[in-house]
Protein backbone atom coordinates (compact mmCIF):
# COMPACT_ATOMS: atom_id res chain seq x y z
CA UNK A 1 0.00 0.00 0.00
CA UNK A 2 2.88 2.36 0.90
CA UNK A 3 4.44 1.71 -2.52
CA UNK A 4 1.19 2.67 -4.23
CA UNK A 5 1.01 5.93 -2.28
CA UNK A 6 4.62 6.81 -3.20
CA UNK A 7 3.97 6.01 -6.89
CA UNK A 8 0.75 8.02 -6.91
CA UNK A 9 2.58 10.85 -5.14
CA UNK A 10 5.39 10.88 -7.75
CA UNK A 11 2.86 10.92 -10.60
CA UNK A 12 0.79 13.64 -8.92
CA UNK A 13 3.78 15.87 -8.13
CA UNK A 14 5.21 15.37 -11.62
CA UNK A 15 1.89 16.26 -13.24
CA UNK A 16 1.47 19.46 -11.24
CA UNK A 17 5.10 20.45 -11.87
CA UNK A 18 4.79 19.70 -15.59
CA UNK A 19 1.63 21.77 -16.02
CA UNK A 20 2.87 24.72 -13.94
CA UNK A 21 6.34 24.79 -15.54
CA UNK A 22 4.86 24.46 -19.06
CA UNK A 23 2.80 27.61 -18.44
CA UNK A 24 5.88 29.36 -17.03
CA UNK A 25 8.10 28.30 -19.96
CA UNK A 26 5.56 29.64 -22.45
CA UNK A 27 6.08 33.10 -20.97
CA UNK A 28 9.83 32.92 -20.47
CA UNK A 29 11.67 30.30 -22.56
CA UNK A 30 14.80 28.99 -20.88
CA UNK A 31 18.31 28.65 -22.28
CA UNK A 32 19.43 25.06 -22.73
CA UNK A 33 22.97 23.76 -22.24
CA UNK A 34 24.73 22.71 -25.42
CA UNK A 35 24.57 19.03 -26.36
CA UNK A 36 26.82 18.49 -29.42
CA UNK A 37 24.63 15.73 -30.92
CA UNK A 38 21.51 17.89 -30.72
CA UNK A 39 23.31 20.92 -32.17
CA UNK A 40 24.32 18.64 -35.04
CA UNK A 41 20.71 17.45 -35.36
CA UNK A 42 19.45 21.02 -35.61
CA UNK A 43 22.02 21.78 -38.32
CA UNK A 44 21.21 18.57 -40.19
CA UNK A 45 17.55 19.55 -40.42
CA UNK A 46 18.41 22.92 -41.95
CA UNK A 47 21.02 21.47 -44.29
CA UNK A 48 18.72 18.76 -45.63
CA UNK A 49 16.19 21.39 -46.74
CA UNK A 50 18.90 23.56 -48.33
CA UNK A 51 20.79 20.89 -50.25
CA UNK A 52 17.78 18.78 -51.22
CA UNK A 53 18.77 15.66 -49.34
CA UNK A 54 16.62 13.47 -47.18
CA UNK A 55 16.53 12.85 -43.43
CA UNK A 56 15.91 9.32 -42.27
CA UNK A 57 14.33 9.12 -38.84
CA UNK A 58 14.54 5.63 -37.37
CA UNK A 59 12.20 5.12 -34.45
CA UNK A 60 13.39 1.64 -33.49
CA UNK A 61 11.27 -1.34 -32.60
CA UNK A 62 9.79 -0.25 -29.29
CA UNK A 63 6.17 -1.24 -28.78
CA UNK A 64 3.49 1.04 -27.41
CA UNK A 65 2.14 -1.48 -24.93
CA UNK A 66 5.28 -2.06 -22.89
CA UNK A 67 7.99 -0.20 -20.95
CA UNK A 68 9.74 0.82 -24.20
CA UNK A 69 6.82 3.06 -25.17
CA UNK A 70 8.50 6.12 -23.61
CA UNK A 71 11.35 6.17 -26.11
CA UNK A 72 8.93 5.49 -28.98
CA UNK A 73 6.74 8.43 -27.94
CA UNK A 74 9.79 10.67 -27.53
CA UNK A 75 10.86 9.70 -31.06
CA UNK A 76 7.40 10.51 -32.39
CA UNK A 77 7.51 13.97 -30.78
CA UNK A 78 10.81 14.66 -32.55
CA UNK A 79 9.44 13.28 -35.81
CA UNK A 80 6.52 15.69 -35.55
CA UNK A 81 8.90 18.65 -35.30
CA UNK A 82 11.15 17.42 -38.11
CA UNK A 83 8.17 16.70 -40.40
CA UNK A 84 6.94 20.26 -39.95
CA UNK A 85 10.38 21.75 -40.64
CA UNK A 86 11.26 19.59 -43.66
CA UNK A 87 7.82 19.31 -45.27
CA UNK A 88 8.67 21.78 -48.04
CA UNK A 89 11.97 20.08 -48.89
CA UNK A 90 12.49 18.57 -52.36
CA UNK A 91 13.16 15.28 -50.65
CA UNK A 92 10.97 15.02 -47.58
CA UNK A 93 12.01 13.07 -44.50
CA UNK A 94 11.35 9.35 -44.30
CA UNK A 95 10.56 7.64 -41.02
CA UNK A 96 10.86 3.94 -40.27
CA UNK A 97 9.60 1.78 -37.44
CA UNK A 98 10.15 -1.84 -36.46
CA UNK A 99 6.78 -2.22 -34.81
CA UNK A 100 3.45 -2.16 -36.63
CA UNK A 101 1.57 0.05 -34.12
CA UNK A 102 4.48 2.47 -34.06
CA UNK A 103 4.48 2.43 -37.85
CA UNK A 104 0.85 3.56 -37.90
CA UNK A 105 1.59 6.39 -35.48
CA UNK A 106 4.61 7.34 -37.60
CA UNK A 107 2.35 7.93 -40.59
CA UNK A 108 -0.17 9.81 -38.48
CA UNK A 109 2.54 12.00 -36.94
CA UNK A 110 4.08 12.81 -40.32
CA UNK A 111 0.67 13.75 -41.67
CA UNK A 112 0.06 16.00 -38.63
CA UNK A 113 3.41 17.70 -39.25
CA UNK A 114 2.53 18.37 -42.89
CA UNK A 115 -0.90 19.59 -41.86
CA UNK A 116 0.64 22.02 -39.37
CA UNK A 117 2.98 23.34 -42.07
CA UNK A 118 -0.05 23.89 -44.35
CA UNK A 119 1.15 21.45 -47.03
CA UNK A 120 -0.90 18.35 -46.30
CA UNK A 121 -1.22 17.64 -50.04
CA UNK A 122 2.55 16.89 -50.16
CA UNK A 123 2.22 14.09 -47.64
CA UNK A 124 2.29 10.51 -48.93
CA UNK A 125 1.71 7.47 -46.68
CA UNK A 126 4.91 5.76 -47.91
CA UNK A 127 6.97 8.37 -46.01
CA UNK A 128 6.22 6.39 -42.85
CA UNK A 129 7.36 2.80 -43.22
CA UNK A 130 7.50 -0.44 -41.31
CA UNK A 131 10.72 -2.08 -42.47
CA UNK A 132 10.61 -5.27 -40.42
CA UNK A 133 8.99 -6.72 -37.36
CA UNK A 134 12.06 -8.21 -35.64
CA UNK A 135 15.10 -6.17 -34.48
CA UNK A 136 17.43 -7.50 -37.19
CA UNK A 137 14.69 -7.51 -39.82
CA UNK A 138 14.04 -3.87 -39.02
CA UNK A 139 17.73 -2.96 -39.21
CA UNK A 140 18.16 -4.80 -42.52
CA UNK A 141 15.18 -2.97 -44.05
CA UNK A 142 16.23 0.45 -42.73
CA UNK A 143 19.85 0.07 -43.94
CA UNK A 144 18.50 -0.09 -47.48
CA UNK A 145 16.99 3.43 -47.16
CA UNK A 146 20.26 5.01 -46.03
CA UNK A 147 22.09 3.50 -48.99
CA UNK A 148 19.59 4.19 -51.77
CA UNK A 149 17.54 7.29 -51.03
CA UNK A 150 20.00 10.20 -50.96
CA UNK A 151 19.94 10.49 -47.18
CA UNK A 152 22.13 13.14 -45.52
CA UNK A 153 21.45 12.31 -41.87
CA UNK A 154 20.23 9.23 -40.08
CA UNK A 155 18.47 10.19 -36.86
CA UNK A 156 17.91 7.13 -34.71
CA UNK A 157 15.76 7.89 -31.70
CA UNK A 158 13.80 5.15 -29.95
CA UNK A 159 14.36 1.64 -28.68
CA UNK A 160 17.37 -0.02 -30.30
CA UNK A 161 19.45 -2.95 -29.18
CA UNK A 162 22.94 -3.85 -30.47
CA UNK A 163 21.52 -4.21 -34.02
CA UNK A 164 21.74 -0.41 -34.24
CA UNK A 165 25.43 -1.02 -35.03
CA UNK A 166 24.41 -2.31 -38.48
CA UNK A 167 22.42 0.86 -39.18
CA UNK A 168 25.24 3.10 -37.95
CA UNK A 169 27.80 1.23 -40.05
CA UNK A 170 25.64 1.44 -43.19
CA UNK A 171 25.26 5.20 -42.63
CA UNK A 172 28.98 5.63 -42.04
CA UNK A 173 29.81 3.92 -45.35
CA UNK A 174 27.62 6.44 -47.19
CA UNK A 175 29.12 9.38 -45.25
CA UNK A 176 25.74 10.00 -43.68
CA UNK A 177 25.63 11.86 -40.34
CA UNK A 178 24.53 9.54 -37.53
CA UNK A 179 22.68 10.92 -34.51
CA UNK A 180 21.56 8.19 -32.19
CA UNK A 181 19.78 7.69 -28.89
CA UNK A 182 18.34 4.58 -27.34
CA UNK A 183 16.74 3.70 -24.00
CA UNK A 184 18.54 0.35 -24.08
CA UNK A 185 21.98 0.16 -22.42
CA UNK A 186 23.43 -2.17 -25.08
CA UNK A 187 22.10 0.10 -27.82
CA UNK A 188 23.59 3.16 -26.12
CA UNK A 189 27.04 1.61 -25.85
CA UNK A 190 26.97 0.53 -29.50
CA UNK A 191 25.89 4.03 -30.53
CA UNK A 192 28.65 5.55 -28.40
CA UNK A 193 31.21 3.49 -30.31
CA UNK A 194 29.77 3.94 -33.78
CA UNK A 195 28.44 7.49 -34.05
CA UNK A 196 30.07 10.92 -33.99
CA UNK A 197 28.02 12.12 -31.01
CA UNK A 198 25.80 9.75 -29.08
CA UNK A 199 23.01 10.83 -26.78
CA UNK A 200 23.35 9.09 -23.43
CA UNK A 201 20.53 8.23 -21.02
CA UNK A 202 17.85 10.84 -20.60
CA UNK A 203 19.31 13.02 -23.39
CA UNK A 204 17.04 10.93 -25.63
CA UNK A 205 14.09 12.76 -24.10
CA UNK A 206 15.72 16.19 -24.43
CA UNK A 207 15.81 16.28 -28.24
CA UNK A 208 12.28 17.65 -28.53
CA UNK A 209 13.16 20.73 -26.48
CA UNK A 210 16.28 21.37 -28.58
CA UNK A 211 14.51 21.32 -31.93
CA UNK A 212 11.80 23.63 -30.58
CA UNK A 213 8.75 21.39 -30.46
CA UNK A 214 7.10 23.35 -27.66
CA UNK A 215 7.32 24.70 -24.13
CA UNK A 216 6.11 21.39 -22.68
CA UNK A 217 9.34 19.68 -23.82
CA UNK A 218 11.49 22.29 -22.08
CA UNK A 219 9.23 21.96 -19.01
CA UNK A 220 9.77 18.19 -19.08
CA UNK A 221 13.52 18.74 -18.78
CA UNK A 222 13.05 20.97 -15.74
CA UNK A 223 10.70 18.43 -14.12
CA UNK A 224 13.25 15.66 -14.79
CA UNK A 225 15.98 17.79 -13.17
CA UNK A 226 13.82 18.45 -10.09
CA UNK A 227 12.92 14.76 -9.76
CA UNK A 228 16.57 13.77 -10.25
CA UNK A 229 17.65 16.04 -7.40
CA UNK A 230 14.90 14.59 -5.20
CA UNK A 231 16.15 11.07 -5.99
CA UNK A 232 19.75 12.09 -5.22
CA UNK A 233 18.65 13.57 -1.89
CA UNK A 234 16.61 10.43 -1.10
CA UNK A 235 19.60 8.19 -1.90
CA UNK A 236 21.93 10.30 0.24
CA UNK A 237 19.43 10.39 3.11
CA UNK A 238 18.95 6.62 2.81
CA UNK A 239 22.71 6.04 2.95
CA UNK A 240 23.03 8.39 5.93
CA UNK A 241 20.26 6.66 7.90
CA UNK A 242 21.65 3.23 7.02
CA UNK A 243 25.08 4.33 8.31
CA UNK A 244 23.48 5.70 11.45
CA UNK A 245 21.74 2.34 11.99
CA UNK A 246 18.22 3.70 11.53
CA UNK A 247 15.92 1.29 9.68
CA UNK A 248 12.52 2.22 8.28
CA UNK B 1 -13.51 15.04 -34.47
CA UNK B 2 -10.02 15.97 -33.28
CA UNK B 3 -11.31 17.03 -29.86
CA UNK B 4 -13.26 13.77 -29.68
CA UNK B 5 -10.13 11.64 -30.28
CA UNK B 6 -8.18 13.64 -27.70
CA UNK B 7 -10.93 13.21 -25.09
CA UNK B 8 -11.11 9.44 -25.75
CA UNK B 9 -7.30 9.08 -25.57
CA UNK B 10 -7.03 11.04 -22.31
CA UNK B 11 -9.99 9.22 -20.70
CA UNK B 12 -8.66 5.77 -21.66
CA UNK B 13 -5.14 6.69 -20.51
CA UNK B 14 -6.43 7.91 -17.14
CA UNK B 15 -8.63 4.84 -16.64
CA UNK B 16 -5.68 2.52 -17.32
CA UNK B 17 -3.41 4.50 -15.00
CA UNK B 18 -6.00 4.62 -12.19
CA UNK B 19 -6.58 0.87 -12.65
CA UNK B 20 -3.15 0.30 -11.11
CA UNK B 21 -4.16 2.14 -7.93
CA UNK B 22 -7.92 1.56 -7.58
CA UNK B 23 -9.03 -2.11 -7.48
CA UNK B 24 -12.49 -0.92 -8.57
CA UNK B 25 -11.09 0.01 -12.00
CA UNK B 26 -8.87 -3.07 -12.43
CA UNK B 27 -11.51 -4.86 -14.55
CA UNK B 28 -11.91 -1.84 -16.83
CA UNK B 29 -8.13 -1.58 -17.12
CA UNK B 30 -7.79 -5.25 -18.20
CA UNK B 31 -10.63 -4.85 -20.71
CA UNK B 32 -9.04 -1.75 -22.26
CA UNK B 33 -5.61 -3.39 -22.40
CA UNK B 34 -7.14 -6.44 -24.13
CA UNK B 35 -8.71 -4.13 -26.71
CA UNK B 36 -5.31 -2.52 -27.20
CA UNK B 37 -3.76 -5.95 -27.78
CA UNK B 38 -6.39 -6.79 -30.42
CA UNK B 39 -5.74 -3.43 -32.13
CA UNK B 40 -1.98 -4.09 -32.02
CA UNK B 41 -2.61 -7.45 -33.73
CA UNK B 42 -4.62 -5.73 -36.46
CA UNK B 43 -1.84 -3.13 -36.74
CA UNK B 44 0.65 -5.94 -37.48
CA UNK B 45 -1.40 -6.85 -40.56
CA UNK B 46 -1.50 -3.18 -41.59
CA UNK B 47 2.29 -3.10 -41.11
CA UNK B 48 2.71 -6.02 -43.50
CA UNK B 49 0.61 -4.20 -46.10
CA UNK B 50 2.71 -1.08 -45.53
CA UNK B 51 5.86 -3.08 -46.39
CA UNK B 52 4.09 -4.39 -49.49
CA UNK B 53 2.97 -0.93 -50.70
CA UNK B 54 6.34 0.73 -50.05
CA UNK B 55 8.21 -1.89 -52.07
CA UNK B 56 5.57 -2.02 -54.83
CA UNK B 57 6.00 1.76 -55.13
CA UNK B 58 9.77 1.32 -55.43
CA UNK B 59 9.32 -1.17 -58.27
CA UNK B 60 6.81 1.12 -60.03
CA UNK B 61 9.28 4.02 -59.86
CA UNK B 62 12.18 1.73 -60.91
CA UNK B 63 14.23 3.02 -57.97
CA UNK B 64 17.73 1.80 -57.18
CA UNK B 65 17.56 -1.65 -55.56
CA UNK B 66 14.05 -2.38 -56.81
CA UNK B 67 15.10 -5.97 -57.66
CA UNK B 68 15.40 -6.59 -53.91
CA UNK B 69 11.92 -5.12 -53.47
CA UNK B 70 10.57 -7.57 -56.06
CA UNK B 71 12.18 -10.49 -54.21
CA UNK B 72 10.72 -9.22 -50.94
CA UNK B 73 7.20 -8.99 -52.36
CA UNK B 74 7.36 -12.44 -53.99
CA UNK B 75 8.51 -14.15 -50.80
CA UNK B 76 6.24 -12.09 -48.54
CA UNK B 77 3.14 -12.98 -50.56
CA UNK B 78 4.20 -16.63 -50.92
CA UNK B 79 4.89 -17.01 -47.18
CA UNK B 80 1.61 -15.27 -46.29
CA UNK B 81 -0.40 -17.48 -48.67
CA UNK B 82 1.24 -20.73 -47.58
CA UNK B 83 0.88 -19.67 -43.95
CA UNK B 84 -2.84 -19.03 -44.43
CA UNK B 85 -3.42 -22.29 -46.31
CA UNK B 86 -1.17 -24.66 -44.34
CA UNK B 87 -1.20 -22.95 -40.93
CA UNK B 88 1.82 -21.81 -38.91
CA UNK B 89 2.34 -25.27 -37.33
CA UNK B 90 2.83 -27.04 -40.67
CA UNK B 91 6.30 -28.54 -41.24
CA UNK B 92 6.89 -26.39 -44.36
CA UNK B 93 6.17 -23.21 -42.43
CA UNK B 94 8.46 -24.29 -39.61
CA UNK B 95 11.11 -24.99 -42.22
CA UNK B 96 10.78 -21.40 -43.46
CA UNK B 97 11.47 -20.26 -39.91
CA UNK B 98 14.26 -22.74 -39.08
CA UNK B 99 16.03 -22.83 -42.44
CA UNK B 100 15.66 -19.23 -43.65
CA UNK B 101 14.70 -16.68 -40.99
CA UNK B 102 16.81 -17.98 -38.09
CA UNK B 103 20.01 -18.52 -40.15
CA UNK B 104 19.65 -15.08 -41.77
CA UNK B 105 19.23 -13.42 -38.34
CA UNK B 106 22.20 -15.42 -37.01
CA UNK B 107 24.27 -14.27 -40.00
CA UNK B 108 23.31 -10.65 -39.29
CA UNK B 109 24.38 -11.15 -35.69
CA UNK B 110 27.74 -12.46 -36.93
CA UNK B 111 28.15 -9.42 -39.17
CA UNK B 112 27.25 -7.24 -36.18
CA UNK B 113 30.09 -8.73 -34.13
CA UNK B 114 32.63 -7.77 -36.78
CA UNK B 115 30.97 -4.38 -37.24
CA UNK B 116 31.24 -3.63 -33.52
CA UNK B 117 34.88 -4.67 -33.43
CA UNK B 118 35.56 -2.41 -36.40
CA UNK B 119 33.64 0.46 -34.75
CA UNK B 120 35.69 0.06 -31.56
CA UNK B 121 38.94 0.15 -33.54
CA UNK B 122 37.84 3.32 -35.35
CA UNK B 123 36.50 5.00 -32.20
CA UNK B 124 39.75 6.76 -31.37
CA UNK B 125 40.07 8.04 -34.94
CA UNK B 126 36.54 9.44 -34.79
CA UNK B 127 36.65 10.88 -31.28
CA UNK B 128 39.96 10.86 -29.41
CA UNK B 129 38.91 11.97 -25.94
CA UNK B 130 39.13 10.66 -22.37
CA UNK B 131 35.72 8.98 -22.52
CA UNK B 132 36.60 7.03 -25.67
CA UNK B 133 39.87 5.84 -24.13
CA UNK B 134 38.08 4.77 -20.93
CA UNK B 135 35.41 3.04 -23.01
CA UNK B 136 37.98 1.03 -24.95
CA UNK B 137 40.07 0.13 -21.87
CA UNK B 138 36.91 -1.07 -20.07
CA UNK B 139 35.81 -3.10 -23.10
CA UNK B 140 39.24 -4.77 -23.39
CA UNK B 141 39.38 -5.54 -19.63
CA UNK B 142 35.88 -7.09 -19.64
CA UNK B 143 36.64 -9.15 -22.77
CA UNK B 144 39.94 -10.37 -21.30
CA UNK B 145 38.19 -11.27 -18.06
CA UNK B 146 35.28 -13.08 -19.72
CA UNK B 147 36.73 -14.80 -22.79
CA UNK B 148 38.20 -18.30 -22.80
CA UNK B 149 41.80 -17.64 -23.78
CA UNK B 150 44.15 -20.29 -25.24
CA UNK B 151 46.87 -19.51 -22.68
CA UNK B 152 44.52 -19.62 -19.69
CA UNK B 153 43.08 -16.83 -17.54
CA UNK B 154 44.93 -13.56 -17.13
CA UNK B 155 45.79 -13.23 -13.41
CA UNK B 156 43.59 -10.76 -11.46
CA UNK B 157 41.62 -9.63 -14.55
CA UNK B 158 38.97 -12.37 -14.47
CA UNK B 159 38.81 -12.72 -10.68
CA UNK B 160 39.13 -9.15 -9.41
CA UNK B 161 39.15 -6.44 -12.09
CA UNK B 162 36.26 -7.66 -14.30
CA UNK B 163 33.83 -8.35 -11.41
CA UNK B 164 34.67 -4.96 -9.88
CA UNK B 165 34.21 -3.13 -13.19
CA UNK B 166 30.93 -4.88 -14.09
CA UNK B 167 29.36 -5.10 -10.64
CA UNK B 168 30.45 -1.78 -9.15
CA UNK B 169 31.36 0.78 -11.82
CA UNK B 170 29.16 -0.45 -14.68
CA UNK B 171 26.21 -1.35 -12.45
CA UNK B 172 26.29 2.03 -10.72
CA UNK B 173 26.51 3.87 -14.03
CA UNK B 174 23.77 1.71 -15.57
CA UNK B 175 21.45 2.45 -12.65
CA UNK B 176 22.06 6.18 -13.06
CA UNK B 177 21.30 5.99 -16.78
CA UNK B 178 18.19 3.89 -16.19
CA UNK B 179 16.89 6.34 -13.55
CA UNK B 180 17.33 9.13 -16.13
CA UNK B 181 15.50 7.08 -18.77
CA UNK B 182 12.70 6.30 -16.30
CA UNK B 183 12.26 10.01 -15.49
CA UNK B 184 12.21 10.84 -19.19
CA UNK B 185 9.63 8.12 -19.80
CA UNK B 186 7.51 9.45 -16.94
CA UNK B 187 7.39 13.03 -18.23
CA UNK B 188 6.87 11.89 -21.84
CA UNK B 189 4.02 9.64 -20.70
CA UNK B 190 2.42 12.49 -18.76
CA UNK B 191 2.67 14.81 -21.78
CA UNK B 192 0.85 12.24 -23.91
CA UNK B 193 -1.63 11.39 -21.15
CA UNK B 194 -2.73 15.00 -20.79
CA UNK B 195 -2.88 15.63 -24.53
CA UNK B 196 0.06 18.06 -24.64
CA UNK B 197 1.81 15.72 -27.12
CA UNK B 198 -0.55 13.94 -29.50
CA UNK B 199 1.18 11.17 -31.43
CA UNK B 200 -2.26 10.00 -32.57
CA UNK B 201 -2.55 12.90 -35.02
CA UNK B 202 -3.84 16.44 -35.00
CA UNK B 203 -2.17 19.70 -34.09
Amino acid sequence: MNGFIVELGIIGVSTVLLLVITLWKRKSPSKLREIPALTRLYRAIGLSVEDGTRLHISLGHGGLLDARAGSALAGLAILRGIAEKTSVSDRPAVATAGNASLGLLTQDTLQAGYQAAGVEELYTPTMGRVTGLSPFGYAAGAMHITQNENVSANIMIGHFGPEVGLLAEASDRENVIVIGASDDLAGQSVLFASSQDALIGEELFAAGAYIGTGASHAASLTVQDILRWLIILALLAGSFFKLAGVNF
Amino acid sequence: MRVFTVVIAIAVGLLILLGYFLPLLAGVQILLLNWALILAGAAALVGVFNILFVHADKIRRREKGSAYSAFLIIFLVATLLFGLILGPEHISMQLVMDAIILPVEAALMGILTITLLYAAVRLLRRRADVMSILFLITAVLVILGSATLPFGDVPLIGTTVRPWVTQVLALGGARGILIGVALGTLTTGLRVLFGIDRPYGGN
